[in-house]
């Protein structure tokens, strides 16, 4: 009994405990990050990537909360970013709504349509969502290159800035903040989720599902929410993206796209909020600092997944925590 | 008063018929064994009446409930949660998670409420907690409240299903095996246990090979053989019965409080 004694945490409710734990410990050091991370960006071009970084990451936790926690693959998370993005594009630009009611309403649609995709599907055991995913990643790419009465076909079309109260929202500075601030509320919402009673029923599923469904886990009904929260991540990133640059192009649906931002949550660490930023930090600043690498980009990113399977499968973070966590005791 | 009717049920795999129209019905407040050699089609039975299998033919019903066909999750629902044979421990949980885990059905929550956290799920979740540490302390884990399940022993495994089970708080609660495996100190623990859980008036079905504990504990004892009922009856009359001594008992003089 007394071997329980070197395993079990702190109990006491401490500030120690309080500081350690993840959703209060991790969500201050990310928002310090955030925070002091505007002291080393000289120049707007620097911005942009910080920008590009959180909106990745943003998608890579909600796709983190899929693969990580409900053992689900998308690979047609890439066209969920791009719909979000089109969709308030569209409703706003060619439509008039408000951006500020276009945003929100093209995320719902996006919701509803990985509803209505995931509630077959996950009925079914076995990687059927991915297949699903693929398809759907591929269709919606080639209806965003095609249809250009809606969408401006291969070239893209512009989109109008994000206003808020008649005040339109532009220019980096500003943007990184707000880019900030919605990662910092993704990364708060997952680990919340996680620690709920359904996050218990996602793990409880990872752990053995024949056991999770006699205690009476509906599978396919806590696969299904997850499905839908992380396609409505993506469809906020890609929203935020559209708004940003002023400019939205099919490229962002290509599969290309979902296959990078799976290689980012694999990379940072499966079933690891905190692995999935470091995964989008990490794959995003990357082919930056490599430019003359252009043209292998891909080749890159397909050695890092090889790399990351053979000498980390776990990922990143979960690797180093128990490094770390190793060397401390 | 009966809680459980088994009808008729049959289940094959591919021409082996591992159970064979077995009927019998579950009183509430009972403990009823289940006992029979190895192949016997013991956990088979148990798998049907937790939905993992689908019977070819006959009939599920609980409180009254038709429950045949359905999934899984929906015979938890109606009040019947199991222990594993072979363990079925959430390894990458804390002992105390994977109790609250078994209160899953006491502790709906809205994915909204999930996502924010709200005051009100957060006070269930202490209250959850609150419960998970009470029911690890009546089986014995209080110890291992924060130990990782991969860092436990078998024997607390075991004990640590029975405790995620009963935070279901169910109606019917199935045991297979409890104390397979087990040395005879920590067996002995289990027999306390299940004892003090049949005193509380828990419904159990219990599978198990350990005689001298079927026949402390049960109220009543089905036995099976060759996926056939071979008998029913009170714990006596099956120990002189001379079907179930031949096919499973073996030797009558094996039998303790049989003199």
């Amino acid at each position: 009994m007394h071997a329980a004694a070197t395993v079990s945490e702190p109990t006491r409710p401490g500030l120690r405990h309080w500081a350690a734990h993840p959703r209060t410990g991790g969500v201050l050091a990310l928002a310090g990050a955030i925070a002091l991370l505007p002291l080393g960006l000289s120049n707007n071009y620097f911005y942009e990537i910080a920008i590009l970084v959180a909106l990745n990451a943003i998608v890579c936790v909600g796709l983190n909360l899929l693969i990580g926690y409900a053992g689900q693959i998308s690979l047609g998370h890439a066209g969920f970013f791009a719909l979000g993005g089109y969709g308030s594009a569209i409703l706003s630009a060619s439509h008039g709504w408000p951006t500020w009611l276009a945003l929100p309403a093209s995320c719902a649609a996006v919701g509803l349509l990985a509803f209505i995709v995931g509630r077959p599907t996950l009925r079914l055991k076995g990687h059927t969502l991915a297949m699903a995913t693929l398809g759907l990643g591929i269709i919606i790419s080639i209806v965003l290159s095609t249809e250009d009465r809606f969408t401006g076909g291969p070239d893209g079309m512009t989109v109008p800035p994000l206003a808020v109260f008649g005040w339109a929202i532009q220019g980096e500075r500003i943007w990184y903040w707000i880019c900030g601030a919605a990662l910092l509320l993704a990364v708060w919402l997952a680990l919340n989720l996680i620690e709920s009673p359904i996050g218990r029923a996602l793990r409880a599923l990872h752990g053995s599902e024949i056991a999770a469904e006699t205690l009476g886990v509906d599978s396919a009904r806590f696969k299904l929410q997850v499905f839908v929260i992380s396609a409505v991540f993506a469809a906020i990133a890609g929203a935020m993206t559209a708004h940003y640059a002023g400019f939205i192009t099919p490229a962002k649906a290509s599969f290309m796209h979902s296959v990078e931002l799976v290689i980012m949550v694999v990379f940072g660490g499966m079933a690891s909020i905190f692995g999935a930023v470091v995964g989008a930090v990490v794959l995003t600043t990357l082919p930056q600092l490599l430019t003359v690498l252009k043209d292998y980009e891909m080749m890159v990113f397909g050695a890092v997944l090889i790399a990351t399977m053979v000498f980390f499968p776990q990922g990143i973070v979960p690797t180093l925590a128990r490094w770390l966590g190793r060397r401390r005791a | 008063m009966t809680l459980l009717a088994v009808r008729d049920v049959c289940k094959a795999f591919g021409g082996v018929h591992a159970i064979s129209d077995v009927s019998f019905e579950i009183r509430r407040g009972a403990v009823h064994s289940i006992i029979g050699p190895n192949g016997a089609g013991k956990t088979t039975l148990l798998n049907m009446l937790t939905g993992i299998y689908v019977p070819d033919s006959g009939q599920i019903r609980l409180d009254g409930h038709d429950l045949t066909g359905q999934a899984t999750h929906r015979f938890a629902a109606a009040g019947i949660a199991r222990t594993f044979q072979n363990l079925q421990v959430f390894f990458n949980m804390t002992a105390l998670e994977n109790v609250m885990t078994g209160r899953h059905l006491r502790e709906r929550c809205s994915l909204l409420a999930a996502l924010l956290r709200t005051p009100a799920l957060a006070r269930a979740e202490s209250a959850c907690r609150e419960v998970a540490r009470s029911l690890l302390q009546r089986v014995g884990l209080a110890d291992y409240e924060h130990a990782r399940a991969d860092a436990m022993p078998y024997g607390a495994l075991k004990r640590l299903e029975i405790a995620r089970s009963l935070a279901a708080e169910p109606q019917l609660l199935l045991l297979d095996e409890p104390a397979a495996g087990l040395n005879q100190t920590e067996a002995r623990e289990i027999d306390t246990l299940i004892k003090r859980l049949a005193a509380d008036g828990t419904t159990v079905i219990l599978v198990e090979h350990n005689m001298r504990l079927v026949m402390e504990v049960s109220d009543h004892v089905l036995v099976l053989d060759h996926g056939k009922k071979l008998a029913e009856g009170t714990p006596q009359q099956i120990s002189h019965d001379s079907r179930v001594i031949e096919a499973y008992l073996g030797v009558e003089a094996d039998l303790p409080g049989h003199a």
